[in-house]
């Protein structure tokens, strides 16, 4: 056989290999950029939450799990192109991604927060400690229009793609200046060398790269969560279809949810959560 | 193929062309005053300005744009007492801090293809305008620099070309041109193939138009 059969049918095999990302492994897609929920050490290997989570949850489901790395903005379209089988990346849980794929039950709530460097003038803002858009009510109009009024003409900065992007853009706190970026750390980079007057994202991101850099950031403005802000993180999941990989797909989903309970019920995941974010965001 | 998300990405992405122009035009321009200046200074006899020219095109010829990029925006950006200077009204602007990284990355390409350009200009062309009477001075003007740009077209031509794809890394730095509109579109859709692909024609559109230019330039300046 010469070298060049030899080199088409390695090349073939390997193709195969790549359709069959299965086996008996499950590929989780993670982001490594967003501590506390997921992030990467010096070494360059994936740590934080999800991370610890989703090998609790591997253990519990009894299954063998490689967690992969997937930049953010490519997330959902690697997820659809088989290149892994779920995505556990502080991916919250929205009737809009719904459309594309689907979601186990809640895992972790992610509350959304402003932040911005001390000395800001928008420190001085006066709202509720937190609202929730789902839920309505003249409390939540009045701190929209509060925050309406406060983000007019600022530069507001948050990653591409996200829910708080999608926030942003709805025309809930009006024509807002929204500068959209490939990773948290480079919003955070501009928030702290001034580029941005404002940021949006977890509460958490912020509060843990204040605590790390010890630069002067600070959450201003009210907490978000329902609306454009979904119901909580879950594990992303292709949605099943009739063929093989559909209906492994909707084994997962299954094996997902009941994993998640169980870890639930013994308190696996409270316990993950006071260890990355010092308090107890499980559902 | 979802053909209606690319009929409705259509619009969007042609209106990102023109920051892709602007972004384009202006560091065209600004890097090619960049070029003739250190192309002269290339060809100075002065071994310190000369080197200095040569360091310049090396540094910027022999890192990647990106690099480039990222050390203006962010890179500067962390600087705290830069950043109460007037320097920082214009690095403060994603869209400075590109045309500046462009421009510069350029600048060195466009020096060494105007250098190359005088340093092949034939001696028998000067030697003719020296025999005729004229002064030096003219013989640059009116021989030397014509014939230098004549000559650097078709290596021009590519430079820009290079530069407008160049300009996709604009959207590192938060700007919303084509390629940026493009993710900003694929974020919402999840559909990468449909729209990149629309990305990438109007690319090879803007490449058509550019090299047939440059072509026509080329024919109208022959030396035949």
């Amino acid at each position: 056989m010469n070298i060049f059969k030899k080199t088409i049918l390695s090349v073939l095999a390997s193709l195969l290999l790549i359709g069959n990302v299965y086996a008996d492994k499950i590929k989780i897609g993670t982001e490594g950029a967003y501590p506390p929920w997921n992030s990467k050490d010096a070494s360059g290997a994936l740590i934080g939450f999800e991370v610890e989570l989703a090998q609790e949850l591997c253990a519990i489901m009894k299954h063998e799990c490689t967690i992969v790395e997937q930049d953010w903005d490519g997330m959902i379209p690697a997820l659809l192109m088989r290149k892994f089988d779920a995505i556990m990346a502080g991916m919250s849980i929205t009737a809009e991604r719904q459309k594309t794929i689907t979601f186990s039950q809640g895992y972790a709530d992610e509350v959304a927060a402003l932040a911005v460097i001390k000395g800001s003038s928008l420190e001085s803002m006066d709202t509720p400690e937190g609202i929730n858009l789902t839920l309505g009510g003249s409390a939540v109009k009045k701190t929209l229009k509060t925050l309406t009024a406060a983000l007019a003409g600022k530069t507001v900065c948050t990653q591409t793609g996200t829910i708080h992007q999608n926030f942003l853009e709805s025309g809930d706190v009006g024509k807002v200046n929204v500068r959209t970026y490939k990773t948290q750390d480079e919003v955070n980079l501009d928030l702290t060398s001034g580029r941005c007057d404002v940021a949006l994202a977890a509460a958490v991101a912020f509060t843990d790269y204040a605590d790390k850099s010890g630069k002067p950031v600070v959450l201003v403005g009210p907490t978000f969560s329902g609306g454009a802000f979904g119901n909580g993180v879950g594990v992303g999941i292709r949605q099943g279809g009739d063929d093989a990989i559909g209906t492994r797909d909707a084994k997962l989903l299954k094996d997902f949810n009941k994993a998640i309970n169980t870890a639930r019920k013994q308190g696996i995941i409270s316990k993950l959560a006071i260890k990355h974010f010092g308090f107890d965001a499980s559902m | 193929m979802d053909f209606d998300l690319m009929i409705t990405s259509l619009p969007k992405l042609l209106s990102a062309a023109v920051i892709t122009l602007k972004l384009l035009s202006a560091s065209l321009i600004i890097g090619l005053f960049i070029g003739f200046l250190f192309a002269v200074l290339r060809l100075n006899k002065n071994p310190f300005i000369n080197k200095f020219a040569y360091g310049y095109s090396y540094l910027f010829r022999g890192t990647p744009l990106l690099v480039q990029i990222f050390i203006i925006y962010y890179g500067l950006g962390q600087i705290e007492w830069l950043r109460s200077t007037f320097l920082w009204v214009i690095l403060k602007e994603p869209y400075w801090c590109a045309i500046i990284a462009f421009a510069l990355n350029t600048g060195a390409y466009t020096s060494e293809i105007l250098r190359s350009a005088f340093q092949t200009i034939k001696p028998g062309i000067i030697e003719a305008g020296k025999s005729l009477g004229i002064s030096s001075k003219i013989i640059l003007y009116k021989i030397q620099i014509p014939v230098a740009i004549r000559q650097s077209l078709p290596a021009y031509g590519n430079e820009i070309i290079l530069m407008m794809k160049g300009t996709s890394l604009a959207s590192t730095v938060t700007l919303m041109d084509i390629t940026g509109v493009a993710k900003h579109i694929v974020s919402t859709t999840y559909k990468p193939l449909e729209v990149f692909l629309l990305a990438g024609g109007i690319y090879l559109f803007m490449t058509f138009i550019i090299h047939n230019l440059i072509k026509y330039l080329e024919k109208k300046y022959s030396f035949q």
